[in-house]
């Protein structure tokens, strides 16, 4: 940190785009045990209070004419139960639940990440890991029970002549494994390089001559990261509900 | 002091992430246990919370405010249909009513018409008496008259042929003026 810091200020400007994302322990000591409670803790147990206080505080009324904050958790179970209904399916419906903690923690987090000084969590590939290996796992054993080896035949495309359907298969079987990859590698990449810039433009406003060029591009990119922080939610929704319905329907 | 040595050991680790040649924090797995732990911590409580408390209430304020709107619908549409129905009725006795109406005023037509008839009848009935009874009288008075004709030309014829100084049966006389009279 010394000789960094040294050299910092040698340059005259002070670039830290990634120290945002430190996992440093919330209560002293230098040590991060699997235990340990950090900042990391501390942001998803905000996500937690949050959620808790939209989806159970503000429905506590069961009102037939609902208040604001009711109506926007109807808004979020309206918005999950269509996605589920319509892109998995009907029977998809035992689901829902489970699809609606992943959506409502990952679009709070990434809310939360937005406010200043804040820690992103799904920027983290540790957690975006575990989400969509989550998905890829619920998925892969939710086709085998389901529909036993015939979930196989999701990576024989019947419909494709029969000299080509071994190779299809193979780039099936790839693309199926690709996918908790691309999952989770989208929502922390796009979470982490929209903060991270948004961090490099904060680092140029310490120059004057540019700082009001800066502010405004810091302006402009925290407008399109709220509009990230919904549509990477969402996308990650959709596609675990894309690869619901595969495993509920492994027809082509 | 403990800042210090707090710094101190974030420049050690600094050093040792600069030494493993990465400076993204998401790259430093030593730090993957236990941010793992804690999202699964999270995603249970999270899930737990959503799906024990929150889903199914918020569910059911769906359902609830569905079923209402629903009933509502059908109760207004019920509420129409007996509108219809009470409208049909009004009209219906309005149409009755009116043929009671028309139907009485026949009757008193009727009744009318006959009272007048039987009036008329009696009235024609009452003149037609009163004309024949006129009428016997009149014959009565011509008849009498006649025979006073007949008595006066008698006496006269007498009393002419008496002035004429020619005795004349009076019996001859009467005869003779029957005769005349007759002829």
């Amino acid at each position: 940190m010394a000789s960094e810091a040294h050299t910092e200020e040698a340059a005259g400007l002070v670039f830290h785009p990634m120290d945002q994302f430190k996992i440093t322990p919330l209560f002293g000591g230098d040590t991060v045990n699997w235990y340990t409670p950090t900042n990391a803790t501390l942001w998803m147990g905000i996500a937690v209070v949050v959620i808790f206080l939209l989806m159970v505080v503000g429905s506590r009324g069961r009102a037939m004419i609902p208040s604001r904050i009711q109506s926007i958790g109807e808004l979020a179970y309206g918005f999950i139960h269509k996605m589920v209904e319509d892109v998995a399916g009907k029977d998809a419906a035992p689901f829902f639940p489970y699809i609606m903690t992943l959506f409502m923690f990952i679009v709070f987090s990434n809310f939360l990440g937005l406010l200043p000084m804040s820690f992103t969590t799904t920027s983290h590939f540790a957690v975006t890991l575990v989400l969509a290996l989550l998905v890829f796992f619920t998925v892969t054993i939710v086709g085998f029970v389901k529909n036993g080896t015939k979930f196989l035949s999701l990576f024989w495309v019947s419909s494709a002549p029969l000299a080509l359907r071994p190779i299809l298969a193979v780039i099936e079987l790839i693309s199926y494994f690709v996918r908790p990859v691309s999952h989770f590698i989208r929502l922390a990449g796009n979470l982490m390089a929209g903060h991270a810039v948004i961090k490099v433009f904060a680092g140029f406003a310490q120059v004057a001559v540019i700082s009001p060029l800066a502010i405004l591009a810091i302006t402009a990119m925290y407008g399109l990261e709220i509009l990230v922080a919904f549509v990477q939610a969402y996308v990650f929704t959709i596609l675990t509900c894309v690869y619901l319905k595969d495993a509920l329907h492994p027809s082509h | 002091m403990a800042t210090e040595a707090q710094d101190a050991a974030h420049g050690a680790a600094d050093a040792a992430h600069a030494a493993t040649g990465s400076g993204m924090p998401q790259l430093d797995f030593s730090t993957y246990p236990n941010q793992m732990f804690w999202l699964v911590v999270t995603i249970v409580v999270i899930y737990l919370i959503l799906s024990r408390i929150a889903l199914p209430r918020i569910g059911s304020v769906l359902a609830d405010r569905q079923g209402t709107i629903t009933s509502d619908i059908s109760a207004a549409e019920e509420l129409k249909q007996k509108a219809s129905e009470a409208e049909t009725a009004y009209t219906q006795a309005l149409a009755d009513a009116r043929a009671e109406a028309q139907k009485i005023i026949a009757e008193a037509k009727a009744e009318i018409q006959a009272d007048l008839d039987d009036a008329v009848a009696k009235a024609d009935a009452e003149i037609a008496a009163k004309a024949a009874e006129s009428e016997k009288k009149i014959a009565e008075i011509r008849e009498g008259a006649l025979e006073a004709v007949t008595e006066v030309a008698k006496d006269t014829a007498k009393e002419i042929v008496a002035a004429m100084g020619i005795k004349a049966d009076a019996r001859t006389v009467t005869a003779a003026i029957n005769a005349r009279l007759k002829g």
